[in-house]
């Protein structure tokens, strides 16, 4: 891979960085009127999650880190894996509990995901911003209370659970913020 | 293409046509002379933490490239050598490398020289113009072993190196970084000092370690030597750097060969040294104090932006 000096680092940039996939999040120059120039980089470990921040001499370079987002089409799950596809070559990849994380209750087949991939594997999954869920099991839905008041949770196929307004009941679909996992509507058409 | 638009809005333009009309009649009623010197330059400057842009190719330059100058100071201090008395100059200067929220490659500087006046003298003109520009405000002055006292609690010209390191990674991720005693310094006043400093609205800091005196004239304070150069920080913002002029030639001579040496140790390009300056300065500088002011970091200030690029009609991307 190529490499890269610190005036070279943006957002959105991946870099190897003690031995880790890193992502640039945020590049600060910095000097002190005359003398040393510092870049105060703020970096994401894409294998842990986590985000710090780094202080290099301006001019240091990193290497570039062979990482690529792809977006896939989730297949299925044998238990242990996630099966996802490319869209265009169909060529299918297989990710671990520990590359799919927390977005495992959003994964809904055939539902199109962000897919980070390392040296060619899959390091981590991204769902969909807003997914289509059906309910499958939640406290029995109360007619007319559908203009305010509280809200129950809903299990979702996927496992999920969200809170819904009242009314809703199991059976049907709602969309879903998976960012926050917040319930955002009926889905439009079910 | 989006980008042939502007990145400042047009209230900036106007407040910068505004702030060059404002310092023009401050330094007229001060009957400081407005003077203009080459910005394409035969020699560069040595200072190892400043790389110049450099045109290497043109009908005009047999033989010979040139450096777009990173300050007019050399060609001003000829200047007073001639006899000019106080001057000043409105300018762009060019830093290679040099990009960020406070820093564009090309920018704009404020530079003058004020004849008969030490540091101290000039740190209250620089107060005064700053005051017109912004609007009257209380400043502060503290000297470099003050600022570090107060904002580190350590003694920055006799803490051991070791010291110096351990307090900067204490609370900071700082890698494989490794460098001297100014290293230690500056990454202390860059990540712990300046911070400080944005709570502290107008603040002079001056009498640096003499390691870092650059231009300045070196003397001993309690026991210390001290370069006499002063920063100027508004609300953190690093605004102006000022001298009391060095004008021992020989002195001059031995620091920019001091600075090729650290350049050549580092494996930066050595960098021709400045022979009219220095014979500008075996002529006779006159005794005076010098500064250099960021006019654009000057109109974030006024205009209350934080980024320089919101500054600038076109920044470095757009130009």
């Amino acid at each position: 891979m190529a490499n890269y000096s610190t005036n070279e680092f943006r957002s959105g940039l991946k870099v190897m960085l003690d031995g880790d996939p890193c992502s640039i999040l945020d590049n600060e120059f910095v000097k002190p009127g005359k003398g040393q120039a510092f870049n105060r980089v703020r970096l994401r470990n894409l294998k842990t999650g986590r985000v710090w921040d780094r202080t290099f001499k301006s001019g240091e370079t990193l290497e570039g880190a062979d990482v690529v987002d792809r977006t896939m089409e989730y297949l299925y799950t044998d238990g242990e894996f996630y099966y996802f596809m490319e869209p265009d070559t169909f060529e299918q990849h297989q990710a671990d509990a520990k590359a799919v994380g927390d977005a495992h209750i959003w994964l809904k087949e055939q539902d199109p995901c962000e897919v980070t991939l390392y040296n060619g594997t899959p390091l981590s999954v991204a769902p969909p911003n807003f997914v289509e869920l059906e309910i499958v099991e939640t406290d029995p839905g109360l007619k007319g209370d559908t203009a305010q008041g509280g809200n129950k949770p809903a299990k979702l196929s996927t496992g999920a659970v969200v809170k819904v307004p009242l009314f809703l009941a199991e059976g049907e679909v709602i969309r879903v913020d998976t960012r926050t996992g917040e319930y955002q509507g009926r889905a439009s058409k079910s | 293409m989006s980008d042939w638009q502007p990145g400042a809005g047009l209230a900036q333009l106007r407040a910068r046509a505004k702030l060059l009309s404002t310092i023009r009649s401050f330094f007229a009623q001060r009957e400081v002379l407005e003077v203009e010197t080459p910005l394409l330059c035969s020699s560069g400057i040595t200072d190892p933490s400043i790389e110049p842009l450099i045109v290497a190719s043109g009908a005009s330059l047999p033989g010979a490239e040139r450096y777009l100058q990173t300050s007019p100071e050399y060609a001003m201090k000829r200047l007073l050598a001639a006899g000019s008395g106080s001057i000043y100059q409105l300018t762009r200067a060019f830093r290679d490398g040099e990009a960020g929220s406070r820093h564009n490659p090309e920018f704009s500087m404020l530079e003058w020289y004020r004849t008969d006046f030490d540091h101290h003298a000039l740190m209250e003109e620089v107060a005064d113009l700053v005051g017109e520009c912004l609007g009257r405000r209380g400043w502060q002055k503290f000297s470099y072993r003050e600022l570090f006292q107060r904002s580190l609690n350590i003694d920055p010209h006799t803490a051991s190196v070791d010291e110096l390191e351990r307090i900067a990674r204490s609370g900071h991720d700082l890698g494989t970084l490794s460098g001297n005693r100014d290293f230690w310094l500056d990454v202390l006043m860059t990540h712990e000092v300046e911070p400080w400093l944005a709570t502290q609205g107008l603040c002079f800091v001056y009498d640096y370690p003499a390691s870092q005196a650059a231009l300045a004239k070196i003397v001993e304070v309690d026991g210390v030597s001290v370069g006499q150069r002063f920063e100027l920080y508004v609300d953190g913002v690093e605004l102006a750097n000022g001298y009391h002029e060095l004008r021992n030639a020989e002195e001059q001579r031995a620091r920019f060969e001091a600075d090729n040496q650290r350049r050549r140790a580092s494996g930066q390009p050595a960098r021709p040294i400045d022979q009219r300056l220095l014979a500008a300065l075996e002529a006779g500088l006159p005794h005076c104090s010098g500064v250099a002011l960021g006019l654009d970091r000057l109109l974030m200030l006024v205009s209350g932006e934080s980024d320089i690029r919101r500054v600038l009609a076109f920044d470095w991307s757009r130009s």
